[in-house]
């Protein structure tokens, strides 16, 4: 029971090198996607990626302020997927 | 030692859920199914890790903004596959050979539309070389 933190941390840090590879695998569908939509949907699944890196990275640390850091980028990831994919359909975004 | 145990296995379950929509990202052959690869497990994976964040925190301040972050994403992810979707079908991305649009006269509006949308563009090419 002692080294029960330290298995948390263990499975915290190997979450978080996993997950890092997991967005340069999704790098490789941004490179190499053959349509635009493709690239857009891969950013998008590289934005949540990234969002839960910052929920583990305040695991790590123990610093509740990365929670607010996910919540604020899963709102940027929201409106630059929006964004693009109206820039995709219709040339422009604001008239 | 029951809160480490739950920290633990909700960011198993949400690097494993993460692990599998990047698997389908990297692996299906087609924008829709890539889409539908992505947008579920991700969100999936990325709340469970959330739950770990709220498990960790508690329910104070951190744990309550979790909590509203699990809520954001289940509201925006399945909204911006959504719109990728649509204007992947506006911009004319085939699908596969045994799938059809469900509703024609959907297809025929977009497809209408489609049209214009080339008129405008066209229109604007000449505008801009004038």
């Amino acid at each position: 029971m002692s080294d029960d933190p330290a298995v948390l941390e263990w499975t915290v840090r190997t979450a978080l090198i996993l997950v890092s590879g997991l967005c340069l695998l999704c790098g490789y569908r941004v490179v190499q996607g053959p349509t635009t939509p493709d690239r857009v949907v891969a950013l998008d699944a590289i934005a949540t990626n990234v969002v839960a890196i910052a929920v583990l990275f305040a695991l790590q640390t123990g610093r509740g302020l990365f929670i607010t850091v996910s919540l604020v980028l899963a709102i940027i990831g929201f409106i630059a997927t929006v964004a693009v994919a109206k820039f995709v359909t219709e040339g422009e975004i604001i008239e | 030692m029951i809160r480490s145990a739950l920290i633990i296995a909700l960011i198993v379950v949400g690097v494993f859920f993460l692990t599998v929509g990047t698997i389908g990202l990297l692996r299906l052959p087609n924008v829709y199914n890539r889409m539908h690869a992505t947008s579920k497990p991700t969100t999936l994976g990325t709340a469970a890790i959330f739950l770990a964040g709220f498990v960790s925190f508690g329910p104070g301040n951190e744990g309550l903004t979790s909590l509203i972050g699990i809520a954001f994403l289940f509201l925006t992810v399945p909204t911006g596959a959504h719109m990728i979707a649509r204007s992947a079908h506006r911009s004319g991305v085939p699908f596969e050979d045994s799938v059809v649009w469900p509703d024609e006269s959907t297809s025929e509006d977009d497809g209408e539309q489609r049209g214009e949308l080339e008129q405008s563009e066209t229109a604007d090419d000449s505008s801009s070389d004038a």
